[in-house]
Protein backbone atom coordinates (compact mmCIF):
# COMPACT_ATOMS: atom_id res chain seq x y z
CA UNK A 1 0.00 0.00 0.00
CA UNK A 2 2.74 2.37 0.78
CA UNK A 3 4.36 1.73 -2.55
CA UNK A 4 1.05 2.52 -4.76
CA UNK A 5 0.63 5.79 -2.85
CA UNK A 6 4.23 6.78 -4.11
CA UNK A 7 3.80 9.05 -6.89
CA UNK A 8 6.39 10.30 -9.66
CA UNK A 9 5.80 12.06 -12.82
CA UNK A 10 5.45 10.38 -16.15
CA UNK A 11 7.41 8.70 -18.33
CA UNK A 12 6.47 5.93 -16.28
CA UNK A 13 8.34 3.29 -18.74
CA UNK A 14 11.23 4.14 -19.76
CA UNK A 15 13.65 2.31 -22.69
CA UNK A 16 17.29 1.21 -22.35
CA UNK A 17 18.05 3.07 -26.06
CA UNK A 18 19.64 6.21 -25.78
CA UNK A 19 21.06 8.13 -27.99
CA UNK A 20 24.53 7.77 -28.03
CA UNK A 21 23.43 3.49 -27.90
CA UNK A 22 21.72 4.30 -31.10
CA UNK A 23 24.83 5.81 -32.50
CA UNK A 24 26.55 3.03 -31.49
CA UNK A 25 25.18 0.66 -32.73
CA UNK A 26 25.21 2.71 -36.37
CA UNK A 27 28.57 2.65 -36.03
CA UNK A 28 28.94 -1.21 -35.71
CA UNK A 29 26.34 -1.33 -38.32
CA UNK A 30 28.78 0.66 -40.60
CA UNK A 31 31.68 -1.61 -39.95
CA UNK A 32 31.12 -4.47 -42.86
CA UNK A 33 30.91 -1.82 -45.40
CA UNK A 34 34.07 0.46 -44.05
CA UNK A 35 36.47 -2.72 -43.60
CA UNK A 36 34.95 -3.53 -47.37
CA UNK A 37 35.91 -0.53 -48.77
CA UNK A 38 39.53 -0.44 -46.88
CA UNK A 39 39.83 -3.93 -48.32
CA UNK A 40 38.67 -2.82 -51.35
CA UNK A 41 40.78 0.26 -52.45
CA UNK A 42 43.32 -0.12 -49.93
CA UNK A 43 45.01 2.44 -47.59
CA UNK A 44 43.95 5.55 -48.72
CA UNK A 45 40.56 4.56 -48.16
CA UNK A 46 41.33 4.39 -44.42
CA UNK A 47 42.93 7.39 -44.45
CA UNK A 48 39.82 9.12 -45.83
CA UNK A 49 38.03 7.47 -43.37
CA UNK A 50 39.75 8.25 -40.19
CA UNK A 51 40.27 11.39 -41.62
CA UNK A 52 36.54 12.18 -42.06
CA UNK A 53 35.93 10.87 -38.67
CA UNK A 54 38.23 12.62 -36.50
CA UNK A 55 37.79 16.11 -37.95
CA UNK A 56 33.86 15.78 -37.51
CA UNK A 57 34.42 15.04 -33.97
CA UNK A 58 36.81 18.18 -33.74
CA UNK A 59 34.30 20.34 -35.45
CA UNK A 60 31.82 18.93 -33.00
CA UNK A 61 34.25 20.16 -29.91
CA UNK A 62 35.04 23.02 -31.37
CA UNK A 63 32.10 24.76 -31.89
CA UNK A 64 30.64 23.51 -28.37
CA UNK A 65 33.95 24.41 -26.28
CA UNK A 66 33.91 28.34 -28.25
CA UNK A 67 29.94 28.33 -27.99
CA UNK A 68 30.27 27.39 -24.28
CA UNK A 69 27.34 24.94 -25.04
CA UNK A 70 27.31 21.09 -23.30
CA UNK A 71 29.94 18.84 -25.11
CA UNK A 72 27.63 16.77 -27.32
CA UNK A 73 30.68 14.45 -28.83
CA UNK A 74 29.94 11.44 -26.15
CA UNK A 75 26.66 11.29 -27.83
CA UNK A 76 28.77 9.46 -31.00
CA UNK A 77 26.43 11.39 -33.63
CA UNK A 78 29.28 13.57 -35.10
CA UNK A 79 31.04 10.12 -35.50
CA UNK A 80 28.31 8.79 -37.65
CA UNK A 81 28.15 11.97 -39.62
CA UNK A 82 32.35 11.56 -40.49
CA UNK A 83 31.62 7.70 -40.55
CA UNK A 84 28.77 8.19 -43.27
CA UNK A 85 30.48 11.47 -45.23
CA UNK A 86 33.84 9.23 -45.34
CA UNK A 87 32.19 6.13 -47.02
CA UNK A 88 30.60 8.31 -49.26
CA UNK A 89 33.63 9.51 -51.00
CA UNK A 90 35.82 8.21 -54.04
CA UNK A 91 38.87 6.38 -52.42
CA UNK A 92 41.36 8.47 -54.26
CA UNK A 93 40.41 11.77 -52.75
CA UNK A 94 42.71 14.25 -51.36
CA UNK A 95 42.73 14.13 -47.60
CA UNK A 96 41.58 17.93 -47.11
CA UNK A 97 38.34 17.38 -48.67
CA UNK A 98 36.85 15.19 -46.48
CA UNK A 99 38.07 18.10 -43.47
CA UNK A 100 36.02 20.81 -45.53
CA UNK A 101 32.88 18.24 -46.22
CA UNK A 102 32.84 17.49 -42.17
CA UNK A 103 33.16 21.28 -41.41
CA UNK A 104 30.19 21.98 -43.39
CA UNK A 105 28.58 19.49 -42.25
CA UNK A 106 28.65 19.61 -38.62
CA UNK A 107 29.10 23.40 -38.61
CA UNK A 108 26.98 24.76 -40.84
CA UNK A 109 24.10 21.91 -41.55
CA UNK A 110 24.12 20.20 -37.55
CA UNK A 111 25.36 22.55 -35.12
CA UNK A 112 23.75 26.14 -36.42
CA UNK A 113 20.67 25.15 -36.71
CA UNK A 114 20.78 24.03 -33.33
CA UNK A 115 22.41 20.51 -33.52
CA UNK A 116 21.34 16.98 -33.26
CA UNK A 117 17.47 16.81 -33.54
CA UNK A 118 17.39 19.92 -34.72
CA UNK A 119 19.36 19.76 -38.28
CA UNK A 120 17.14 20.09 -41.48
CA UNK A 121 18.65 17.76 -43.77
CA UNK A 122 21.32 14.79 -43.21
CA UNK A 123 24.62 16.69 -42.49
CA UNK A 124 27.18 13.65 -43.90
CA UNK A 125 24.55 14.41 -47.53
CA UNK A 126 24.30 17.65 -47.26
CA UNK A 127 28.52 17.72 -46.55
CA UNK A 128 28.76 15.54 -49.63
CA UNK A 129 26.61 17.61 -52.09
CA UNK A 130 28.34 20.93 -50.83
CA UNK A 131 31.79 18.98 -52.15
CA UNK A 132 30.11 17.45 -54.99
CA UNK A 133 28.86 21.26 -56.38
CA UNK A 134 32.57 22.60 -55.88
CA UNK A 135 34.46 19.69 -56.83
CA UNK A 136 32.54 17.79 -59.25
CA UNK A 137 35.66 16.78 -61.01
CA UNK A 138 37.36 15.37 -58.06
CA UNK A 139 34.25 13.90 -56.75
CA UNK A 140 33.31 11.73 -59.44
CA UNK A 141 36.43 10.89 -60.50
CA UNK A 142 36.66 6.72 -59.21
CA UNK A 143 40.14 5.60 -60.72
CA UNK A 144 42.38 4.13 -58.32
CA UNK A 145 46.12 4.45 -58.49
CA UNK A 146 49.21 1.57 -60.11
CA UNK A 147 49.88 1.17 -56.00
CA UNK A 148 46.38 1.10 -54.49
CA UNK A 149 46.80 -2.35 -52.89
CA UNK A 150 43.33 -3.07 -52.91
CA UNK A 151 41.39 -5.52 -54.78
CA UNK A 152 38.82 -3.80 -56.87
CA UNK A 153 39.27 -5.48 -60.68
CA UNK A 154 39.57 -2.42 -62.82
CA UNK A 155 42.42 0.76 -62.18
CA UNK A 156 40.32 3.26 -64.38
CA UNK A 157 36.75 1.99 -64.83
CA UNK A 158 33.88 4.01 -64.81
CA UNK A 159 31.22 2.94 -62.05
CA UNK A 160 28.28 0.48 -63.27
CA UNK A 161 26.40 3.94 -63.36
CA UNK A 162 28.30 5.88 -65.38
CA UNK A 163 29.14 3.17 -67.47
CA UNK A 164 25.29 2.55 -68.32
CA UNK A 165 24.60 6.31 -68.42
CA UNK A 166 27.46 6.87 -70.88
CA UNK A 167 27.62 3.79 -72.93
CA UNK A 168 24.01 2.31 -72.84
CA UNK A 169 23.54 -1.04 -71.09
CA UNK A 170 25.26 -3.79 -73.21
CA UNK A 171 29.00 -2.29 -72.90
CA UNK A 172 29.01 -1.06 -69.72
CA UNK A 173 27.48 -4.42 -67.73
CA UNK A 174 29.25 -5.78 -64.66
CA UNK A 175 28.39 -9.20 -63.81
CA UNK A 176 25.86 -9.34 -61.18
CA UNK A 177 28.30 -11.43 -58.60
CA UNK A 178 30.54 -8.36 -58.51
CA UNK A 179 27.53 -5.95 -58.03
CA UNK A 180 27.04 -7.97 -54.92
CA UNK A 181 30.19 -8.88 -53.70
CA UNK A 182 31.15 -4.95 -54.66
CA UNK A 183 35.15 -5.71 -56.16
CA UNK A 184 33.57 -2.63 -58.66
CA UNK A 185 34.12 1.09 -58.67
CA UNK A 186 32.37 3.71 -56.58
CA UNK A 187 32.84 5.08 -53.37
CA UNK A 188 34.68 3.97 -50.75
CA UNK A 189 31.41 2.67 -49.07
CA UNK A 190 29.00 1.90 -51.70
CA UNK A 191 30.45 -0.70 -53.44
CA UNK A 192 29.41 -3.91 -51.54
CA UNK A 193 25.60 -4.52 -51.18
CA UNK A 194 26.27 -7.99 -49.11
CA UNK A 195 28.57 -5.66 -46.51
CA UNK A 196 25.64 -2.82 -46.50
CA UNK A 197 22.21 -6.14 -46.22
CA UNK A 198 24.51 -7.07 -43.17
CA UNK A 199 24.51 -3.81 -41.31
CA UNK A 200 21.28 -3.10 -42.33
CA UNK A 201 20.43 -7.07 -40.60
CA UNK A 202 22.11 -5.69 -37.55
CA UNK A 203 19.74 -2.46 -37.54
CA UNK A 204 16.90 -4.30 -37.84
CA UNK A 205 17.85 -6.95 -35.05
CA UNK A 206 18.46 -4.09 -32.62
CA UNK A 207 15.40 -2.30 -33.55
CA UNK A 208 17.43 1.05 -34.43
CA UNK A 209 15.43 1.11 -38.19
CA UNK A 210 12.55 -0.46 -39.43
CA UNK A 211 11.50 -1.77 -42.95
CA UNK A 212 9.19 0.69 -43.87
CA UNK A 213 11.49 3.64 -45.55
CA UNK A 214 14.37 1.30 -46.82
CA UNK A 215 11.46 -1.17 -48.98
CA UNK A 216 9.39 1.54 -50.15
CA UNK A 217 12.30 3.73 -51.08
CA UNK A 218 14.05 0.41 -53.12
CA UNK A 219 10.62 -0.73 -54.23
CA UNK A 220 9.10 2.19 -55.44
CA UNK A 221 12.44 2.92 -57.28
CA UNK A 222 12.57 -0.67 -58.60
CA UNK A 223 8.76 -0.22 -59.84
CA UNK A 224 10.05 3.30 -61.53
CA UNK A 225 13.37 1.88 -63.13
CA UNK A 226 10.91 -1.37 -64.63
CA UNK A 227 8.06 0.94 -65.87
CA UNK A 228 11.06 2.87 -67.36
CA UNK A 229 12.44 -0.27 -69.12
CA UNK A 230 9.08 -1.93 -70.47
CA UNK A 231 8.23 1.76 -71.77
CA UNK A 232 11.57 2.89 -73.67
CA UNK A 233 11.06 -0.14 -75.43
CA UNK A 234 14.54 -1.62 -74.37
CA UNK A 235 12.07 -4.81 -73.08
CA UNK A 236 12.97 -6.12 -69.07
CA UNK A 237 16.45 -7.06 -68.49
CA UNK A 238 17.35 -8.06 -64.86
CA UNK A 239 20.96 -7.16 -65.11
CA UNK A 240 20.01 -3.82 -66.34
CA UNK A 241 17.87 -3.08 -62.70
CA UNK A 242 20.38 -5.22 -60.69
CA UNK A 243 22.98 -2.56 -62.13
CA UNK A 244 20.68 0.11 -60.96
CA UNK A 245 19.89 -1.51 -57.36
CA UNK A 246 23.27 -2.51 -56.26
CA UNK A 247 25.98 -0.36 -58.95
CA UNK A 248 25.28 3.09 -56.93
CA UNK A 249 24.85 4.67 -53.74
CA UNK A 250 20.85 3.07 -53.31
CA UNK A 251 21.86 0.67 -50.61
CA UNK A 252 23.74 2.73 -48.27
CA UNK A 253 21.56 5.60 -49.23
CA UNK A 254 18.68 3.76 -48.09
CA UNK A 255 19.83 1.77 -45.46
CA UNK A 256 21.47 4.13 -43.58
CA UNK A 257 20.95 7.62 -44.67
CA UNK A 258 17.01 7.78 -45.32
CA UNK A 259 16.64 6.22 -42.16
CA UNK A 260 18.07 9.05 -39.99
CA UNK A 261 15.72 9.72 -37.38
CA UNK A 262 16.23 13.52 -37.09
CA UNK A 263 15.59 14.11 -41.21
CA UNK A 264 12.53 11.24 -41.13
CA UNK A 265 9.03 11.55 -41.12
CA UNK A 266 7.88 9.92 -37.50
CA UNK A 267 4.25 9.28 -38.82
CA UNK A 268 4.09 5.86 -39.77
CA UNK A 269 1.96 6.88 -42.92
CA UNK A 270 4.53 9.53 -43.54
CA UNK A 271 7.62 7.26 -43.64
CA UNK A 272 5.56 4.79 -46.24
CA UNK A 273 5.44 7.94 -48.59
CA UNK A 274 8.35 9.70 -47.87
CA UNK A 275 10.29 5.64 -49.31
CA UNK A 276 8.08 6.31 -52.38
CA UNK A 277 8.83 9.79 -53.09
CA UNK A 278 12.45 9.04 -52.61
CA UNK A 279 12.25 6.21 -54.79
CA UNK A 280 10.75 8.51 -57.62
CA UNK A 281 12.55 11.10 -57.42
CA UNK A 282 16.22 8.72 -57.34
CA UNK A 283 14.77 7.40 -60.44
CA UNK A 284 14.27 10.16 -62.21
CA UNK A 285 17.63 12.13 -61.07
CA UNK A 286 19.14 8.81 -62.43
CA UNK A 287 17.86 8.53 -65.52
CA UNK A 288 16.53 12.00 -67.00
CA UNK A 289 19.25 13.93 -65.20
CA UNK A 290 22.73 15.16 -65.87
CA UNK A 291 25.07 12.78 -63.72
CA UNK A 292 24.57 9.41 -62.96
CA UNK A 293 24.17 9.28 -59.89
CA UNK A 294 21.27 10.59 -57.80
CA UNK A 295 20.91 9.10 -54.13
CA UNK A 296 21.95 11.90 -52.14
CA UNK A 297 20.50 15.21 -53.84
CA UNK A 298 17.02 12.49 -53.18
CA UNK A 299 17.61 12.13 -49.84
CA UNK A 300 18.39 15.81 -49.16
CA UNK A 301 15.61 17.01 -51.13
CA UNK A 302 13.48 14.76 -49.20
CA UNK A 303 14.30 15.91 -46.32
CA UNK A 304 12.84 19.14 -46.75
CA UNK A 305 9.52 17.76 -47.46
CA UNK A 306 9.32 15.87 -44.44
CA UNK A 307 7.40 18.89 -42.08
CA UNK A 308 4.89 19.06 -44.98
CA UNK A 309 4.64 15.42 -45.35
CA UNK A 310 4.34 14.88 -41.65
CA UNK A 311 1.86 17.06 -41.15
CA UNK A 312 -0.29 16.07 -44.01
CA UNK A 313 -0.15 12.19 -42.65
CA UNK A 314 -0.69 13.46 -38.79
CA UNK A 315 -2.60 10.06 -37.48
CA UNK A 316 -5.88 10.75 -35.33
CA UNK A 317 -5.56 11.32 -31.99
CA UNK A 318 -7.30 8.83 -29.88
CA UNK A 319 -10.94 9.46 -29.08
CA UNK A 320 -10.72 12.10 -31.78
CA UNK A 321 -12.69 12.13 -35.22
CA UNK A 322 -14.54 8.76 -36.69
CA UNK A 323 -18.45 8.72 -37.19
CA UNK A 324 -20.58 10.97 -35.76
CA UNK A 325 -23.32 9.74 -33.53
CA UNK B 1 24.61 63.59 -34.22
CA UNK B 2 21.64 66.03 -35.23
CA UNK B 3 18.56 63.90 -36.56
CA UNK B 4 17.73 64.82 -40.49
CA UNK B 5 21.03 66.74 -40.99
CA UNK B 6 23.07 65.30 -44.51
CA UNK B 7 25.61 63.87 -42.12
CA UNK B 8 23.36 61.55 -40.18
CA UNK B 9 21.43 60.62 -43.12
CA UNK B 10 24.62 58.77 -44.75
CA UNK B 11 25.75 57.38 -41.05
CA UNK B 12 22.04 55.90 -41.03
CA UNK B 13 22.27 54.40 -44.37
CA UNK B 14 25.84 52.93 -43.89
CA UNK B 15 26.10 51.93 -40.39
CA UNK B 16 22.86 52.34 -38.60
CA UNK B 17 20.31 51.00 -40.66
CA UNK B 18 21.94 49.34 -43.17
CA UNK B 19 19.71 48.13 -46.54
CA UNK B 20 21.37 44.48 -46.54
CA UNK B 21 22.20 43.52 -42.90
CA UNK B 22 20.48 45.53 -40.46
CA UNK B 23 16.77 46.45 -42.99
CA UNK B 24 17.58 43.16 -44.89
CA UNK B 25 15.74 44.51 -47.67
CA UNK B 26 15.96 44.23 -51.12
CA UNK B 27 17.60 40.94 -51.21
CA UNK B 28 16.79 39.84 -54.38
CA UNK B 29 19.69 41.45 -56.45
CA UNK B 30 21.94 41.31 -52.89
CA UNK B 31 21.44 37.91 -53.79
CA UNK B 32 21.75 37.42 -57.42
CA UNK B 33 24.40 39.50 -58.94
CA UNK B 34 26.80 39.17 -56.03
CA UNK B 35 28.85 36.81 -57.55
CA UNK B 36 32.46 39.09 -58.19
CA UNK B 37 32.96 42.48 -56.25
CA UNK B 38 32.75 44.39 -59.48
CA UNK B 39 29.39 43.42 -60.21
CA UNK B 40 28.08 44.39 -56.32
CA UNK B 41 29.93 47.68 -57.25
CA UNK B 42 28.29 48.10 -60.37
CA UNK B 43 24.76 46.66 -59.00
CA UNK B 44 25.50 49.07 -56.10
CA UNK B 45 26.16 52.48 -57.67
CA UNK B 46 23.64 51.99 -60.52
CA UNK B 47 20.98 51.35 -57.06
CA UNK B 48 22.32 54.92 -55.63
CA UNK B 49 21.78 56.92 -58.77
CA UNK B 50 18.01 55.76 -58.98
CA UNK B 51 17.65 55.73 -55.38
CA UNK B 52 18.77 59.81 -54.84
CA UNK B 53 17.27 60.87 -57.47
CA UNK B 54 14.02 59.15 -57.24
CA UNK B 55 14.00 60.36 -53.50
CA UNK B 56 14.82 63.73 -54.55
CA UNK B 57 12.17 64.05 -57.14
CA UNK B 58 9.49 61.85 -54.65
CA UNK B 59 10.31 64.74 -51.44
CA UNK B 60 9.72 67.43 -53.94
CA UNK B 61 6.79 66.02 -55.14
CA UNK B 62 5.08 64.78 -51.63
CA UNK B 63 2.49 67.75 -51.02
CA UNK B 64 1.04 66.85 -54.98
CA UNK B 65 1.04 63.52 -54.74
CA UNK B 66 -2.63 62.14 -53.32
CA UNK B 67 -2.22 59.58 -50.93
CA UNK B 68 -4.79 57.21 -52.20
CA UNK B 69 -2.53 56.64 -55.45
CA UNK B 70 0.65 57.20 -54.24
CA UNK B 71 2.30 53.80 -54.79
CA UNK B 72 1.86 53.77 -58.27
CA UNK B 73 3.14 57.49 -58.13
CA UNK B 74 6.40 56.41 -56.79
CA UNK B 75 6.61 53.19 -59.20
CA UNK B 76 6.60 56.08 -62.55
CA UNK B 77 9.61 58.07 -60.54
CA UNK B 78 11.42 55.37 -60.04
CA UNK B 79 10.61 53.64 -62.95
CA UNK B 80 11.40 57.03 -65.48
CA UNK B 81 14.95 57.20 -63.54
CA UNK B 82 15.65 53.47 -64.16
CA UNK B 83 14.97 53.84 -67.92
CA UNK B 84 17.37 56.67 -67.78
CA UNK B 85 19.78 54.70 -66.00
CA UNK B 86 19.77 51.81 -67.81
CA UNK B 87 20.26 53.44 -71.01
CA UNK B 88 23.08 55.06 -69.96
CA UNK B 89 24.57 51.97 -68.97
CA UNK B 90 23.74 49.90 -72.28
CA UNK B 91 25.50 53.07 -74.06
CA UNK B 92 28.48 53.72 -71.50
CA UNK B 93 29.28 50.47 -69.88
CA UNK B 94 27.91 47.64 -72.07
CA UNK B 95 30.04 44.83 -70.21
CA UNK B 96 28.75 45.92 -66.96
CA UNK B 97 24.87 46.07 -68.68
CA UNK B 98 25.38 42.56 -69.96
CA UNK B 99 26.43 41.42 -66.81
CA UNK B 100 23.70 42.66 -64.45
CA UNK B 101 21.19 41.71 -67.30
CA UNK B 102 17.47 41.17 -65.99
CA UNK B 103 18.14 43.01 -62.39
CA UNK B 104 18.75 46.42 -64.03
CA UNK B 105 15.12 47.08 -64.94
CA UNK B 106 14.19 44.92 -61.65
CA UNK B 107 15.52 48.18 -59.65
CA UNK B 108 11.94 49.25 -60.22
CA UNK B 109 10.44 47.20 -57.64
CA UNK B 110 13.79 47.27 -55.16
CA UNK B 111 12.61 47.36 -51.84
CA UNK B 112 14.64 49.71 -50.48
CA UNK B 113 14.21 52.36 -53.25
CA UNK B 114 9.97 52.21 -52.49
CA UNK B 115 11.05 51.78 -48.98
CA UNK B 116 12.86 54.79 -48.42
CA UNK B 117 10.52 56.80 -50.63
CA UNK B 118 7.62 55.19 -48.13
CA UNK B 119 9.47 55.82 -45.31
CA UNK B 120 11.32 59.02 -45.64
CA UNK B 121 10.90 60.62 -48.69
CA UNK B 122 7.34 60.99 -48.49
CA UNK B 123 7.59 62.24 -45.76
CA UNK B 124 10.77 64.86 -45.28
CA UNK B 125 12.10 67.65 -47.37
CA UNK B 126 14.28 67.23 -49.89
CA UNK B 127 17.78 67.69 -49.15
CA UNK B 128 17.63 64.99 -46.21
CA UNK B 129 15.91 62.81 -48.69
CA UNK B 130 18.73 63.20 -51.17
CA UNK B 131 21.17 62.62 -48.25
CA UNK B 132 19.17 59.30 -47.28
CA UNK B 133 18.68 57.90 -50.77
CA UNK B 134 22.83 58.68 -51.11
CA UNK B 135 23.10 57.04 -48.16
CA UNK B 136 20.98 53.91 -48.14
CA UNK B 137 22.66 53.58 -51.42
CA UNK B 138 26.59 53.50 -50.43
CA UNK B 139 25.06 51.19 -47.15
CA UNK B 140 23.90 48.84 -50.21
CA UNK B 141 26.71 49.41 -52.85
CA UNK B 142 28.98 48.83 -49.33
CA UNK B 143 27.45 45.50 -48.61
CA UNK B 144 26.77 43.69 -51.58
CA UNK B 145 30.58 44.47 -52.49
CA UNK B 146 31.65 42.92 -49.58
CA UNK B 147 29.37 39.93 -49.94
CA UNK B 148 30.87 39.59 -53.69
CA UNK B 149 33.98 40.14 -52.58
CA UNK B 150 34.11 36.92 -50.39
CA UNK B 151 32.28 34.80 -52.67
CA UNK B 152 34.89 35.89 -55.77
CA UNK B 153 37.53 35.15 -53.05
CA UNK B 154 36.34 31.75 -51.87
CA UNK B 155 34.93 30.72 -55.22
CA UNK B 156 37.46 31.88 -57.91
CA UNK B 157 40.22 32.88 -55.89
CA UNK B 158 39.73 36.11 -57.71
CA UNK B 159 39.40 39.89 -56.22
CA UNK B 160 37.58 42.77 -58.87
CA UNK B 161 38.71 40.21 -61.21
CA UNK B 162 42.61 39.47 -60.74
CA UNK B 163 43.72 36.26 -59.57
CA UNK B 164 44.76 36.61 -56.16
CA UNK B 165 45.37 33.10 -55.25
CA UNK B 166 47.08 31.15 -57.32
CA UNK B 167 45.26 28.23 -58.82
CA UNK B 168 46.04 24.43 -58.43
CA UNK B 169 46.90 22.80 -61.49
CA UNK B 170 46.41 18.57 -61.97
CA UNK B 171 48.30 18.66 -65.25
CA UNK B 172 51.62 20.20 -64.12
CA UNK B 173 51.78 19.00 -61.04
CA UNK B 174 51.20 22.68 -59.98
CA UNK B 175 49.82 23.04 -55.80
CA UNK B 176 47.98 25.80 -55.29
CA UNK B 177 44.24 27.07 -54.59
CA UNK B 178 41.26 24.60 -55.56
CA UNK B 179 38.37 27.15 -56.01
CA UNK B 180 35.27 26.22 -53.60
CA UNK B 181 32.57 27.00 -56.49
CA UNK B 182 29.67 26.50 -54.73
CA UNK B 183 30.63 30.13 -53.11
CA UNK B 184 29.54 31.48 -57.12
CA UNK B 185 27.05 29.42 -57.26
CA UNK B 186 23.14 30.37 -55.81
CA UNK B 187 23.51 28.82 -52.52
CA UNK B 188 26.64 30.37 -51.95
CA UNK B 189 25.00 33.83 -51.53
CA UNK B 190 23.12 32.54 -48.89
CA UNK B 191 25.62 31.19 -46.87
CA UNK B 192 28.33 34.56 -47.33
CA UNK B 193 25.01 37.11 -46.25
CA UNK B 194 23.95 35.53 -43.28
CA UNK B 195 27.80 34.93 -41.78
CA UNK B 196 28.55 38.54 -42.88
CA UNK B 197 25.06 39.58 -41.20
CA UNK B 198 25.74 37.34 -38.09
CA UNK B 199 29.43 39.40 -38.24
CA UNK B 200 27.93 42.87 -38.04
CA UNK B 201 25.30 41.80 -35.20
CA UNK B 202 28.44 40.76 -33.14
CA UNK B 203 30.69 43.86 -33.77
CA UNK B 204 27.37 45.99 -33.48
CA UNK B 205 26.06 44.41 -30.12
CA UNK B 206 27.78 46.52 -27.47
CA UNK B 207 26.58 49.45 -29.14
CA UNK B 208 23.15 48.47 -29.49
CA UNK B 209 23.07 47.61 -26.00
CA UNK B 210 24.62 51.02 -24.76
CA UNK B 211 22.08 52.76 -22.00
CA UNK B 212 19.18 50.31 -22.36
CA UNK B 213 16.75 49.24 -19.26
CA UNK B 214 17.46 45.43 -18.67
CA UNK B 215 13.48 45.62 -17.13
CA UNK B 216 12.34 46.27 -20.81
CA UNK B 217 9.94 43.58 -22.35
CA UNK B 218 10.62 45.20 -25.51
CA UNK B 219 13.63 43.48 -27.72
CA UNK B 220 15.56 46.78 -27.71
CA UNK B 221 15.08 47.42 -24.20
CA UNK B 222 12.96 50.99 -25.31
CA UNK B 223 16.41 53.02 -25.68
CA UNK B 224 15.04 55.21 -27.99
CA UNK B 225 17.02 58.16 -27.46
CA UNK B 226 20.28 56.40 -28.59
CA UNK B 227 18.16 54.84 -31.88
CA UNK B 228 18.37 55.68 -34.98
CA UNK B 229 15.13 53.25 -36.38
CA UNK B 230 12.66 56.24 -37.92
CA UNK B 231 10.04 52.80 -38.85
CA UNK B 232 10.07 51.71 -34.97
CA UNK B 233 6.43 52.40 -33.40
CA UNK B 234 7.73 53.90 -30.19
CA UNK B 235 9.40 57.27 -32.65
CA UNK B 236 6.49 57.29 -34.68
CA UNK B 237 4.17 58.37 -31.57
Amino acid sequence: MEQMLNVSSNPHVRDKMTTSRIMQLVVIALLPTTLFGIWNFGLHALLVVLVSVASSVIFEWLYDHFMHKPNTITDYSAVVTGLLLGLNMPPQIPLWMPVLGSAFAIIIVKQLFGGLGQNFMNPALAGRCFLMISFAGKMTDFSVGENYGGVVDTITGATPLAALKAQGFAEGSVPVKNLFLGNIQGTIGETSAIAILIGAVILLAFKVIDLKVPLTYIGSFAVFIILYMLFSGMGFDVNYLFSHLFGGGLMLGAWFMATDYVTTPITPNGQLVYGCILGIITAIFRLFGGSAEGVSYAIIFCNLLVPIIERLTRPTAFGKGGKKA
Amino acid sequence: MKANTPAERLMNGIIKENPTFVLMLGMCPTLAVTTSATNGIGMGLTTTVVLAASNLMISLLRKFIPDGVRMPAFIVVVASFVTIVQMLLEGFIPSLYASLGIYIPLIVVNCIILGRAEAYASKNPPVPSLFDGIGMGLGFTLSITCIGAVRELIGAGQLFGMQILPLADAAAGKIGYEPVTIFILAPGAFFVLAFLSALQNKFKLGAARRGIDPSNPDACGGACASCGNSMCKGKRG
